[in-house]
């Protein structure tokens, strides 16, 4: 008997993604196609949202379902980071309507391949085997890899998206490898299963490099140092609401990968698997921090700055190193809550990527001079949300580096706190990149010969909205972040960490 | 009155200025007037919440918190909207409010470019918050929120309406303009002390849950366990460090201080004010409320480095100061002097050096506030700072010029001025630190800081000699300068009036401070 409820997420969603395509044969205005997406993406939230408290609601026995032998489950976890998928992909959306109009791009297909993409993610959420896990990261990186070439015309764009392709089916391989490895040891793939295996087995060296292609295949999909070469270029290229995705959504389904391998399938490993990540949180901080001073087109400082970010998020795992089994829930929440935050502000971010390019003509900080004086609001919200990515009180942000901090600190072994110095260090540095735009927008005068677009993209209802919506998640997290760890509470309290 | 002391008062001081912020956001730029208006009755009403507060403060507890509030904020990490305020906060959440008026004030007629009413009186309502919030707050999250409340703005203060002149970067040699330096400057010195601060507060949140049944981050309860004796060893070494960091940046204490000339020199006249009068107490005040009583033992030990790092800190001002040929320069290294006597005050941990300390804060920031008012005045009529070229004051501006003088009087600790009681008290509380620090060096600082005195009086003189005596230059014969002006009257009289309060009657402050500081010292120290 299966459990339909348990399903009802990723099945309005999936009814959502053929819908995309029949509205769209039939419509002639292909904002409809948008608009269907939009209801669907919030009609997803309904059985998120009864799954949610299906206990006091409904009466069910539990929250936590498990369906397919253990290989799909439904829990606290499954169902925060399903909604920020939902979320992500409805502001990406918003962000993509007028973007995709003001071209001759495939409309429909567009918002198809989105939505299909933002299936993988809820998927991926409460995937606890390798091959459902497997499944969920190639249907979000598929359409990434159609949707980053999307401006078929522009050299860059099919740089952008042959890069992220190539890359991104060596991280694929690689993962399976890891996984077939893993399997042939083990004889199983359920995470419950592999948590629970014979210590004898895990010790044995080939466990341990199965163990470390996997974490080399995710490290490609969160863009972490040194898998992360593809990023610059991938996010430079692709259309902006595209690498708003990617760089949010996209990324973000590569840390519930992780998380759910990491903390899932081998929390007695954390000796193994915690010194690699180390090294890569700590060389993402450092590379992406450090190259991200030199950038001077926004979309690329906001990669750089997206992979310094993969590096804060590992550092609690990283911190797991040397930690004893009772320090994982709280490293798992503080990735949690720092994913929660990051989707919100990155969105921000991207958004008003978008919005100024469309204003100003060119992501060229050069260009961007003297926003303030001629968009004063859409200059305000960049510092807001450029800010917020520093992790300045009171933007949400700051609450990100504390939860990271305090799982890093609370760890308490050598691991932990030189991750947390390493990441302290690298706070620092980045506030200069992130105030680069923010000095250009606020103290320099705009370029003579500047040329203003009228209105358009930059100040239509959807961009207005999407921004809103993250200019508000930013304030109201950053001054009530109890929301933030409640979620991230949530996430952790109903799974067997450390078992 | 029961909501006002049951915390409401407070949260009206700290959140007000953020209201009134709100509306001037709603106000469209062109409406000057109604801009002007919406800052006024904000910064009035604030300051009214603020003697209201001194109103309900019951002074025979002096040493109690009180008319706080203490709810959960963010409950998953235990941590508190804990506010209060005792003898010690009180002085400095009047000051805020006091100082923000009369930034408010000064403002009315007076608008750097490029104008931006709107935007300069929101930053400064939003500063507001930061300042009265920090010293307020009781738990270590609410703090750091605070305490890094004040930093865009300061920064966009800095980088908007800066000095627009070219300056070298030393060691990188590019030339930039001087207020994206200053402001950058600024900006990553505090926030590279601020994030050690936060390690060092996790680690203290850590630790407390060893010992009581919760974690906690309050600063009450981390206060008791520290004078318990719980936080000691390595532990508590590289916590104390890791906030030293946090709090000396601000303050700041040579040789970390750097940024300090630079964004006092930058920032627009108002900004220069609020940085000098409140923002640098965040750090001093720091140490008293947080350092001191939850890792005493530490402190004691590393008394003897903060007080020489003090006193350092007042010779290399006062030194500074006599190379200076920039006006708002030289003012800004007296801040270095001056805060060093603060920190010596406090480096002796006796509640003499402590009282001194918090005096020489309020001082401080009335006397300094006034100089940088005074400088940006003179610099908005001369279009220079340049003391070279200044000259003659006197004859051009009188009443600007007796403004000066008294200023620089006070400044350089006058008796029956303001000044001079934090500087007296420091020193006599030097002469004899708390027991077990060594007296015999705590004296050398007090014969370090003497001469720092008469450093302070050279150079303070030095520059009424070049700016207010003298014959005016050439350039300035046969041009018109309009001597102080309504408004600046207005801003400046109360911060007169003050410091000559303040001077012939500190009981003012010591009324409030010295039940505190002798409770704080009694329970760090154990009397």
């Amino acid at each position: 008997m299966i459990d339909y409820h348990a399903l009802a997420p990723a099945a309005v969603l999936g009814l959502t993604v053929v819908a995309a395509l029949v509205v769209d044969l039939v419509v002639r205005r292909k904002v409809w196609v948008a608009v269907v997406s939009l209801v669907g993406l919030f009609g997803a939230f309904v059985p998120l949202l009864t799954l949610a408290f299906c206990e006091p609601l409904l009466g069910c026995a539990s929250t936590t379902r498990e369906l397919f032998g253990g290989s799909y489950v439904v829990d606290g976890y499954a169902l925060v980071l399903g909604a920020v998928f939902l979320a992500t992909a409805f502001v990406a959306v918003l962000l993509s309507v007028d973007y995709i109009e003001s071209d001759r791009y495939y409309e429909g297909e567009y918002f198809f391949l989105l939505l299909a993409a933002a299936l993988g993610g809820v998927v991926m959420a409460s995937a606890r085997d390798f091959v459902t896990l497997i499944v969920a990261l190639e249907l979000v990186s598929g359409p990434g890899f159609l949707l980053a070439g999307w401006r078929k015309a522009d050299e860059r764009s099919n740089e952008a998206a042959l890069k992220f392709f190539i890359s991104g089916v060596l991280a694929l391989a690689l993962l399976v490898f890891g996984v077939s490895l893993v399997y042939g040891l083990t004889g199983t793939q359920l995470f419950a299963e592999l948590a629970a295996v014979d210590p004898d087995v895990a010790e044995l060296p080939l466990f341990s490099l199965g163990l470390l292609f996997v974490l080399v295949g995710f490290g490609f999909k969160v863009s972490a140092v040194p898998f992360h070469f593809w990023t610059p270029d991938t996010y430079q290229g692709a259309p902006t609401p595209v690498t708003a995705w990617l760089a949010v959504g996209s990324k973000t389904a590569g840390f519930v990968g992780l998380l759910s391998v990491v903390f899932l399938a081998f929390p007695q490993l954390r000796h193994v698997w915690g010194p690699m990540v180390w090294v890569v949180a700590a060389a993402s901080m450092i590379v992406g921090n450090v190259v991200a001073i030199k950038q001077d087109h926004i979309v690329r400082l906001l990669g750089y700055s997206s992979i310094a970010h993969a590096g804060f998020i590992l550092a609690p795992i990283a911190a797991m190193a040397g930690a004893p089994a009772e320090a994982l829930p709280l490293a798992f929440y503080a990735a949690v809550a720092y994913l929660l935050v990051y989707a919100v502000m990155n969105l921000g971010a991207f958004g008003v990527a978008v919005a100024g390019i469309a204003k100003v003509g060119s992501g060229k900080l050069s260009s961007w001079r003297g926003l303030f004086r001629h968009s004063p609001s859409l200059a305000v919200m960049m510092a807001i949300f450029f800010f917020s990515l520093a992790g300045i009180p009171p933007l949400a942000g700051w609450f990100a580096k504390l939860a990271m901090f305090q799982a890093a600190v609370g760890a308490d072994n050598p691991w932990g706190l030189s991750i947390a110095v390493v990441a302290v260090l690298n706070s620092v540095v980045a506030i200069y990149y992130y105030a680069k735009p923010v000095v250009a927008a606020f103290f320099e005068e705009a370029p003579a010969e500047l040329q203003l677009a009228e209105a358009g993209a930059a100040s239509s209802p959807a961009m207005r909205l999407a921004l809103g919506l993250a200019v508000v998640g930013v304030l109201v997290l950053g001054v009530v972040p109890g929301v933030v760890a409640v979620l991230g509470r949530y996430t952790t309290s109903l799974l067997t960490l450390g078992g | 009155m029961e909501w006002f002391d049951n915390g409401w008062g407070l949260v009206l001081t700290v959140f007000l200025p953020l209201a009134g912020a709100i509306v001037l956001l709603a106000i469209p730029r062109t409406k000057e007037d109604a801009l002007k208006g919406v800052a006024l009755v904000t910064s009035l009403a604030t300051f009214a919440a603020g003697v209201a507060l001194l109103g309900r403060f019951d002074f025979s507890r002096a040493g109690e918190l009180q008319l706080g509030m203490d709810v959960p904020w963010i409950d998953a990490i235990g941590a508190r909207f804990h506010i209060g305020v005792d003898g010690i906060s009180l002085p400095l959440v009047v000051l805020s409010t006091f100082i923000t008026l009369l930034v408010v004030l000064y403002s009315w007629d007076h608008w750097p470019e490029p104008h931006n009413p709107k935007l300069l009186l929101a930053l400064v309502l939003i500063l507001a918050v930061g300042m009265t919030g920090t010293f307020v707050a009781l738990d270590l999250v609410l703090f750091f929120v605070f305490f890094e409340v004040v930093l865009l703005p300061m920064y966009f203060m800095i980088g908007i309406w800066g000095d627009r002149g070219i300056r070298e970067v030393p060691v990188f040699g590019w030339k930039l303009e001087m207020r994206l330096y200053a402001s950058l400057k600024f900006f990553v010195f505090t926030l590279f002390g601020s994030a050690f601060m936060l390690l060092g507060f996790l680690a203290l949140y850590f630790r407390s849950g060893t010992i009581l049944p919760e974690r906690t981050f309050d600063i009450v309860r981390l206060s008791e366990l520290g004078a318990a004796g719980a936080f000691t060893g390595t532990f508590a070494f590289w916590v104390f460090f890791a906030l030293f960091l946090g709090f000396a940046v601000k303050v700041p204490m040579w040789p970390l201080h750097t940024w300090l000339p630079d964004a006092h020199t930058a920032a627009p006249t108002v900004g220069s004010v609020i940085l000098a009068a409140i923002l640098l107490k965040l750090g001093t005040y720091a140490f008293v409320r947080i350092s001191i009583p939850i890792l005493p033992q530490e402190a004691a030990n590393w008394a003897w480095l903060i007080g020489l790092l003090a006193v350092i800190g007042i010779i290399y001002g006062s030194l500074a100061c006599l190379a200076q040929t920039d006006m708002k320069r030289l003012i800004a290294y007296s801040s270095v002097g001056h805060m060093g006597f603060v920190m010596l005050g406090i480096a002796t941990l006796t509640s003499i050096g402590i009282n001194a300390a918090i005096i020489g804060m309020v001082a401080h920031g009335l006397i300094t506030g006034l100089l940088f008012f005074l400088a940006g005045s003179m610099a908005h009529r001369y279009h220079t700072r340049d003391m070279g070229r200044l000259g003659g004051n006197m004859k051009l501006m009188p009443v600007m010029g007796v403004l000066l003088g008294f200023a620089a009087m006070a400044s350089l600790g006058l008796p029956a001025l303001a000044g001079f009681w934090g500087e007296f008290m420091a020193l006599m509380a030097s002469f004899d630190p708390l027991d077990g620090l060594d007296p015999g060096l705590f004296r050398g600082f007090m014969i370090a800081g003497a001469v720092g005195t008469v450093l302070t009086a050279g150079y303070m003189l030095w520059m009424l000699r070049e700016v207010n005596f003298g014959e005016p230059a050439d350039e300035w014969l046969g041009k018109e300068f309009h001597d102080v002006g309504t408004f600046e009257w207005l801003a400046w009289a109360p911060l007169v009036i003050a410091t000559i309060a303040l001077g012939v009657y500190p009981k003012l402050v010591f009324g409030m401070t010295n039940d505190a500081v002798v409770r704080l010292v009694e329970q760090a120290f154990g009397g």
